[in-house]
């Protein structure tokens, strides 16, 4: 009982949030609706018996991308009134579309197929059970390859977005590193030849 | 007690509203990017649900990749974005037709 208030509650303003992100003018709320979002349905997450994944949410999601998200939309200077154009013109279509798709989700979700006591045999676990550990077991057995790749897929990303962001004007200074590597001996050291320093002279 | 259609309904109405919002917003590059991470979060939602209910520990995982990818995602969306800005001084989808596609 006390499950499901906590359900429909969060569940309450995980939607509620997602409508504020789509209808919001200012990009900065819906950025912080997204956030209010994320964590509503963290809380779902930690009631499904997720844990990690529902901190990992908080700790990925709140604490660096949307931050980002945030850093970017602070940073650009956008022009609300330009980029709101045209939503009281596609808004006829959206509701369609919305309406159209909570209807075709709605037949199927609906019906009894999701009803069978397939899905009703939750395992009842213990206090000493840990979520963390059973998936990290999982994913550094079964899943070792794929997870390799997603650090393959983070680092192209750094790359990417670093290279995409890398400011090159001429105010910026950088070094190339190709006239490092070809730098000779003759570029940066100078051997003077000078009289020996002997005591006494300086006097 | 939570049954498992509940929690594809939430996920299911979840990615309705991201989808009307992609159409509401076609101007928004930003926007656009918000309403793909709700997309993505409300799959998540649908994994964890059968993850639980399934006792299967498998979905959890794919939850993982997808928070993955969906991070190395936005990042690259966010730098394009940043350039675009800088070229055109506009966030404007309207205003990248320089490819004549």
């Amino acid at each position: 009982m006390i499950e499901q208030i906590v359900f429909y509650l969060f569940g309450g303003i995980l939607l509620l949030s997602a409508s504020m992100v789509v209808v919001m003018r200012n990009p900065i709320h819906s950025a912080l609706f997204l956030v209010l979002s994320f964590f509503a349905s963290s809380a779902i997450w930690l009631l499904l018996q997720a844990e990690f994944l529902a901190i990992a949410l908080v700790l990925v999601y709140v604490g660096a991308v949307m931050v980002l998200f945030l850093f970017v939309v602070m940073m650009l200077d956008i022009n609300i009134a330009t980029v709101r154009a045209g939503f009281a013109r596609f808004l006829p279509v959206g509701i369609t579309v919305a309406v159209l798709m909570v209807t075709a989700m709605g037949l199927v979700v609906g019906a009894d197929y999701f009803m069978s006591d397939t899905y009703m045999a939750i395992k009842s676990v213990g206090s000493d059970y840990s979520n963390t550990k059973e998936l990290g077991i999982t994913l550094y057995t079964e899943y070792l390859f794929q997870f390799e790749v997603a650090g393959a897929i983070l680092l192209v990303a750094i790359i990417a977005a670093i290279s995409l962001s890398m400011n090159k004007s001429k105010i910026t200074k950088s070094k190339n590193p190709q006239d490092q590597v070809f730098v000779k001996k003759q570029d940066r050291l100078r051997v003077v030849k000078m009289q020996s320093e002997t005591k006494g002279t300086e006097s | 007690m939570i049954t498992l259609p509940e929690v594809l309904s939430l996920g299911a109405l979840l990615f309705c509203i991201s989808v009307a919002g992609i159409f509401l917003n076609r101007k928004n590059v930003i926007i656009l990017l918000m309403c793909i991470e709700l997309m993505l979060l409300s799959v998540n939602m649908n994994f964890i649900a059968f993850s639980h209910f399934l006792g299967d520990i498998h979905g959890q995982i794919f939850v993982f990749f997808i928070l993955t990818v969906a991070a190395a995602e936005s990042a690259i969306g966010l730098a394009i974005l940043v350039v675009m800005f800088r070229n055109k001084d506009t966030i404007n989808v309207d205003s990248l037709d320089s490819m004549k596609g």
